[in-house]
């Protein structure tokens, strides 16, 4: 057993922002993550690149290269890093500290900590198409890592499809590292700066977003790459991979070829341990996703559990960093640390930044709206790639009687294999909500169970609870 | 298909696919690894049969799923690759351990 | 929103939708009261037993009636297809209780030659078997067992499909399925009864009352006092496997889907659901004594749900007195009863003479007073 004031679960800019910040504070901190290095998926493989592939930086950008300060002074901070770790559970009892159970190096560590900071971040949306479970089809987030970790790219012909900030970026990463691209098929809807106009004034308070967005769009504007526009139904085939894509652009079917096809319809939290460890969530009408509801110190509705950086609300990174930094200082002050000698200026400073970093949103959130389509799926489309259900048959579960996603689950086995419903749960909540004509909070979302990723029995057998 | 920007520091590693000799860089996922070395599909699904490649690369959508030094449905996006290291891809759901399978059924 | 039908049925869970399938096969007009998507919901957390063996262990009535579910399994399933239902994936095989050490070998042998000797149950098929006979039906088990019993009448489901498979039969049937309606009070109304749920107001006739652990407030509004009690129980399940399992166990059976179930804990944890880490702890280091080749099989999901338990762990089963038509039924076998309450309990409902038929599984035998 590892006793801790605080445990912060994931190594991105949120979590090793609060990791230093708390350390600066006094407290005692771990930080549990995934990987093998910290940098979560922004800075993913920021330290390998820095030593081992300095060239890649150049068309990496400047904003990924200024991870390795992070890193740095991560590192320096005196936490203590499990990396290459998992949680599998995170346990709250009625009174006393919160549990962590954790495999790390082929067993289980139970982990006790006073406050509980979860930074896990976001991930891509799952864009439900015809063949999206062709190899070939992958996320932009997917090839993005591969590019940063591995030096991997996908050979001619590539497709880029979606929409958002993500897509323009690596589309301008791969023609600055010399990738060719097909095609990007822009599923933007008509009319994104007329939808984003009224909210210009208040975004102008991030203008250095703003201008980073306008320079990617005049980058992918001068690249020579075609861009197709106001994409719609969009369908991957082939036989054994993908082979073709086809959507219609403006009203006009297109047709092109592929041998690997890049997804991306924006990011949302990932739901698994807010969800898991029961905090409330709130639906978020513009960006279609659920939200845990914080508090303005970052608190769940769960006392002593906080979360920061994206898995809290879309932000991007800057506004992550802010976060953690937050509720690093109100854990400090919560848990009463004995060095925080201007915690209250500093709290204030973290929060006019984070005010200007998420003046851009209303504008981003109206100029690259969430899919409209995805609660309208019905047909033979896989909504649950482990389980292979279909579209048609989440609807048949709603006309057998299931009110919600758990009991859809129940009679479809969807969300019971191995991702544990990350990559169908919005996609049957969306449904639900169509086939029953209610918003998505009053349909709710699959409950989630331990363990958020499996583990082995002997791992389990290993457990007494007594440690 | 996936091809390598220019690595000059790249140290290679050595493992098998299905018996296989394959090459991969150092610090590489298995995932990122078999992707680079052109296998296609890493599993098929227990349910159909159908093939299945690496979708997320970042551990939340388990199409990675594969063998590793005898140990099914591991997440090949978050373990590194390793000298020696024999991979297989992962046919439909596991059955028991071979050698334990053997020991079970005397 | 006002309803009227010949019975309600309050719960949607597998007692009351069997009970309501039942009730439509001959003829009755149906409301299903339910919660909505998140209620305690005993069923999904089922494990999934037909089960005969060790059961009614000092109640024949209630080991009599546990083999008349059983006989009654195949054609229920098969009436359910007809109405359809869905394949819920029976398979009555027989099914071993497996013994670690030999104290527990020689616990199963008792309990045999225990019922053996009571009127009515009549157990004859069960027997024991020994270490190397359960080696050759399961080759997978470790050195640590020493035996089974085994019973030839025991069977499972996949019981998500046969509450999956039971609303859509009763649907097909005309049954009114109504969820997010938690039914909050029961009353008389001339000659029937009226529910005021969060969905509005419903009549009918009769009116059953299948709510799980809700039974035990909700019976006392037509005048019955029913003593369950909530038990935890956890639940492991693994990956999907190929088949490795050629036999069910009691705690133990792999699905038609490949994966493997582990089960059978009991707890008192009031009504908290969660998961009780320990717990699971103490059922993997069970999984890996019995199966030690299973060690490194992966658990995906782990359950923990509330088992109905009456004090004597048997069904109640009652017609109100001072509100005939009403009716409570509660008891922990939702799936091994499902047939029963469907095909035999059901009809009793429509047809009368509801207490003299159950009269054994009356809650008034938890009121015999001490002196008795």
């Amino acid at each position: 057993m590892t006793r801790i004031d605080l445990a912060i679960i994931g190594a991105g800019p949120a979590g090793m922002e609060a990791a230093a910040t708390a350390r600066e504070t006094g407290l005692s901190v771990l930080l549990i993550d995934e990987q093998p290095e910290p940098g979560g998926q922004i800075w993913r493989a920021i330290e390998c690149n820095v030593s081992e592939r300095p060239d890649n930086l150049v068309f990496l950008g400047p904003d990924y290269a200024a991870g390795a300060a992070r890193a740095e002074r991560f590192r320096a901070s005196g936490a203590n890093y499990w990396p290459s770790a998992m949680v599998w559970h995170l346990d709250n009892p009625e009174t006393g500290d919160k549990t962590a159970l954790v495999a790390w190096d082929g067993v289980t560590r139970q982990v006790q900590a006073r406050s509980v900071l979860l930074a896990t971040g976001a991930m891509e949306r799952p864009v439900p198409i015809p063949g999206w479970t062709l190899p070939g089809v992958m996320s932009i987030g997917a090839a993005q890592t591969m590019l940063k970790s591995s030096g991997l790219y996908p050979e001619a012909p590539l497709v880029l499809a979606g929409s958002g900030p993500l897509l323009l970026l690596f589309a301008v990463q791969c023609h600055a590292a010399g990738i060719p691209i097909s095609a990007v098929l822009d599923t933007t809807p008509a009319g994104a700066m007329t939808r984003g106009l009224p909210h210009l004034p208040k975004a102008l308070l991030g203008w250095r977003t703003l201008l980073k967005g306008r320079r990617l769009m005049q980058a992918l504007a001068s690249s020579g790459i075609p861009v197709y526009r106001h994409v719609r139904n969009l369908e991957a085939l082939g036989a054994d991979s993908v082979e073709r894509v086809r959507c219609t652009s403006d009203g006009q079917t297109v047709e092109i070829e592929a041998t690997t096809l890049l997804l991306h319809e924006g990011v949302v939290p990932n739901p698994q341990l807010t969800r898991l460890i029961g905090c409330e969530h709130r639906w978020n009408a513009a960006q279609r996703c659920f939200h845990p509801m914080l508090s303005d110190r970052g608190e769940t509705s769960v006392p002593g559990v906080f979360v920061a950086g994206d898995g809290g609300g879309i932000g991007g990174a800057p506004a992550a960093e802010n976060t953690g930094r937050i509720a690093a200082l109100e854990i400090a002050e919560e848990l009463g640390a004995v060095n925080r000698p201007s915690g209250d200026i500093e709290i204030v400073k973290a929060r006019d930044n984070l005010r200007a970093q998420m003046a851009v949103r209303p504008l981003l959130d109206a100029m690259y709206p969430p899919p409209d389509w995805i609660g309208k799926l019905d047909g033979d489309v896989l909504v649950c790639r482990c389980e292979e259900v279909s579209a048609r048959a989440v609807r048949g579960a709603v006309a057998d009687g299931a009110p919600g996603p758990n009991q859809a689950k129940a009679f479809l086995r969807a969300g019971m294999g191995p991702c544990q419903g990350r990559m169908c749960g919005l996609t049957v909540t969306e449904i639900l909500a169509d086939a029953h004509g209610k918003e998505p909070d009053a349909i709710g979302y699959y409950r989630i169970r331990p363990p958020i990723k499996p583990v082995t029995v002997g791992e389990l057998a290993a457990l007494d609870g007594a440690d | 298909m996936f091809r390598r920007l220019p690595d000059p520091r790249a140290r290679a590693v050595h493992f098998t696919f299905d018996g296989e000799a394959l090459t991969a860089n150092s610090g590489d996922s298995v995932a990122a690894a078999l992707l680079g070395a052109g296998i296609e599909h890493s599993r098929t699904t227990p349910k159909s049969g159908t093939a299945r490649a690496p979708y997320c690369m970042m551990g939340v959508c388990f199409e990675c799923l594969i063998e590793i030094d005898g140990v099914a449905n591991r997440q090949g996006c978050l373990v590194e690759v390793r000298d020696g290291m024999a991979v297989r891809r992962q046919q439909g759901a596991p059955g028991l351990p071979e050698d334990l399978a053997d020991e079970g059924g005397q | 929103m006002a309803g009227s039908s010949d019975v309600i049925v309050v719960g949607g869970g597998l007692v009351g939708s069997a009970v309501a399938y039942g009730l439509a096969r001959e003829g009755a007009t149906v409301t299903i009261l339910d919660e909505g998507d998140v209620a305690f919901r005993a069923s999904r957390g089922n494990f999934g037993l037909v089960w005969v063996q060790g059961k009614g262990d000092g109640m024949p009535d209630y080991a009599s009636w546990t083999r008349r579910s059983k006989d009654l399994y195949q054609g229920f399933a098969d009436g359910m297809l007809e109405h359809n239902g869905r394949d819920i994936e029976l398979k009555q095989e027989g099914g071993l209780e497996l013994c670690l050490g030999e104290d527990a070998y020689r616990e199963n042998e008792d309990e045999i030659r225990r019922m053996h000797n009571q009127p009515g149950v009549g157990e004859n098929d069960r027997r024991m078997i020994d270490a190397d006979e359960v080696r050759k039906i399961m080759p997978l088990v470790g050195p640590e067992v020493t035996g089974a019993s085994f019973s030839p009448h025991d069977g499972h489901v996949n019981p998500l499909y046969l509450l999956h498979s039971l609303h859509a039969a009763a649907r097909q049937l005309g049954v009114r399925y109504v969820s997010g309606a938690k039914t909050l009070s029961i009353a008389r109304d001339g000659d029937g009864f009226r529910a005021e749920t969060e969905a509005g107001e419903f009549r009918a006739g009769k009116l059953v009352i299948a709510a799980g652990i809700a039974n035990k407030w909700l019976a006392p509004m037509v005048g019955l006092d029913i003593p369950v009690n909530p038990n935890r129980g956890h639940i492991l399940i693994t990956e999907r496997m190929q088949p490795v399992m050629p036999m069910l166990l009691v705690n133990a059976r792999q699905t038609a889907d490949g994966t493997i179930n582990f089960g059978n804990s009991h707890e008192d944890a009031g009504y908290d659901t969660s998961i009780n880490p320990a717990k699971l702890g103490e059922i993997a280091r069970n999984v890996v004594r019995y199966f030690p080749i299973l060690k490194n099989v992966r658990v995906v999901r782990t359950w923990s749900a509330l088992r109905v338990m009456a004090p004597d762990g048997f069904p109640i089963y009652r017609e109100s007195e001072t509100a005939p038509g009403a009716f409570s039924i509660s008891c922990h076998s939702g799936v091994t009863l499902a047939a029963a309450h469907a095909l035999d309990l059901a009809p009793t409902i429509l047809n009368g003479g509801f207490n003299d038929r159950f009269a054994a599984f009356s809650p008034e035998r938890f009121n015999v007073s001490p002196a008795a």
